[in-house]
């Protein structure tokens, strides 16, 4: 009896549809929201992540239906990132439906709100998502390095993303969506030494992203990366792997999962 | 119509409770109040929450509902704690410096250790994801097959004084009873409404429980 990894399949919202950008540029309709929840639940999706890329504020309700309608029908555990800047956001989302808000950029450029958001609602709920890149080596160590991005991953910050993850640990983030921007779209698999590098130097769960083109990728985010849960979409959305599929590959690699 | 009533003192998502229970409760009223009345009114009472146990107490002396979560369990009706509803039925916690409970059941609430580990590996806290519940008999757990996953997300657990008064363990690093239970009561670590298939056939267990053991 152990504690089971997690397959999350990632849903970028844009006005109400799933789409997926390939590096953000090469965006593809996948469908509706709440349809293809109800499929990843059915296949058994241990948690259902939204990511809510929609650009303007008066589309962010379209949102907020899509969660309620989801969360009335598909009862396990739902995350929703995406624009989240003020606990107003946080609070919305919840009354939705959602367990667990990720914010991004918004800790980046006021860290506070972590602190503010977690003392509030609580660290369970409250996801740090951190887009990493890598940089240039240490130049005394020669280990590598990565930096936090924002902006789609066109700003770099300056910010060594490790010590960010521990950072937003001790200001109360419950746990740690992590991103590689080098990785992410090119379905070449995770970026795990990064992986590996947060997951050991922080206490709370981390969830891998970025990457995925196939069920051993989703393995090697475990076994070599270190992540307590694996996040995929585009092999999931236009049906190459069953979420059933996946889980079924990860326990024949010797994971622990919920079947 | 038969009613249940989910405890509102602004201790978490009370929605997806409701959601999940009105999924599968068939006709059963179900109502969010933080209303003393309509919660002594209710057939069934849910006492859910999430967060610190400081300000979950706090907040239920506060709104005078402290008396009447005590009320409703003696009173024989079915009582299901959830997550922090569960700790909050022991008689003290050790977060937040030591805060007292409701004592509904006797035992304490303990934070799990940083040196958790499963075979040399680490094990982080909070315990989040889903995991295997070992269940002790009792008409809550009727078709959900032994062993089945629930989903959790804590950090800190129950230590019942009775052994008596535990239905169900989880492993994480060790043993830990994650179910309590004593006549009408009925309390869970986990989230029955994040549960999928095993989590609404609890709940469905519970709208229809008359709140005998057995």
């Amino acid at each position: 009896m152990a504690l089971a990894k997690r397959i999350i399949p990632c849903l970028d919202v844009d006005n109400g549809r799933v789409v997926k950008g390939v590096q953000f540029v090469d965006i593809r309709d996948a469908g509706d929201p709440v349809e293809i929840a109800r499929r990843y639940d059915q296949e058994g999706a241990d948690e259902i992540t939204f990511l809510d890329i929609t650009a303007s504020h008066e589309q962010r309700d379209t949102m907020v239906h899509v969660v309620e309608k989801v969360a009335g029908e598909v009862f396990i555990p739902l995350t929703v990132g995406g624009g989240i800047r003020e606990t107003a956001d946080i609070r919305r989302m919840l009354n939705a439906g959602a367990d667990k808000i990720a914010i991004n950029t918004a800790a980046v450029f006021n860290p506070d709100f972590v602190r503010q958001a977690a003392d509030q609602f609580g660290s369970q709920c409250i996801v740090v998502a951190i887009d990493a890149k890598r940089v240039e080596d240490d130049a005394q160590t020669g280990e590598p390095r990565w930096e936090i991005f924002t902006h789609g991953g066109r700003k770099p910050t300056g910010i060594n993303a490790v010590e960010w993850a521990s950072r937003m640990v001790s200001y109360g983030a419950g746990e740690i969506l992590l991103t590689s921007m080098d990785r992410d779209g090119t379905r070449n698999g995770f970026d795990l030494a990064l992986t590996h590098a947060v997951s050991d130097a922080v206490d709370v769960p981390v969830i891998a992203s970025g990457g995925v083109g196939n069920l051993d990728h989703l393995a090697e985010g475990v076994l070599q990366g270190h992540a307590d849960a694996v996040l995929a979409a585009s092999i999931f959305h236009f049906g190459e792997y069953t979420i059933t599929e996946a889980k079924q590959y990860m326990v024949r690699r010797g994971i622990e999962m919920r079947l | 119509m038969s009613s249940i009533a989910i405890i509102d003192y602004e201790m978490g998502n009370l929605h997806s409770i409701a959601k999940a229970v009105e999924h599968v409760a068939g006709e059963t009223r179900v109502l969010v109040t933080s209303v003393p009345e309509k919660i002594l009114a209710a057939d069934r009472v849910i006492f859910p929450g999430v967060g610190g146990i400081g300000h979950c107490m706090e907040s239920l002396l506060r709104r005078g509902l402290d008396p009447v979560i005590r009320e409703v369990a003696a009173s024989g009706k079915p009582l299901l704690g959830i997550c922090l509803g569960m700790q909050a039925m022991l008689e003290r916690s050790e977060e937040n410096g030591g805060i007292d409970c409701l004592g509904l059941i006797k035992g304490e609430v303990r934070r799990f250790s940083d040196s958790l580990n499963d075979n040399g590996v680490k094990l982080k806290v909070p315990h989040m994801g889903w995991n295997q519940v070992h269940q002790q008999t009792h008409p809550l757990w009727q078709d959900i097959d032994q062993d089945s996953r629930f989903y959790f997300v804590h950090s800190y657990y129950a230590i019942p004084a009775e052994s008596a008064d535990c239905a169900g363990v989880a492993d994480y690093g060790g043993e830990f009873c994650c179910t309590l239970a004593r006549e009408n009561l009925f309390a869970v670590q986990f989230h029955p409404e994040k549960s999928q298939h095993a989590g609404l056939t609890l709940l469905r267990n519970f709208s229809r429980w008359d709140g005998r053991d057995s």
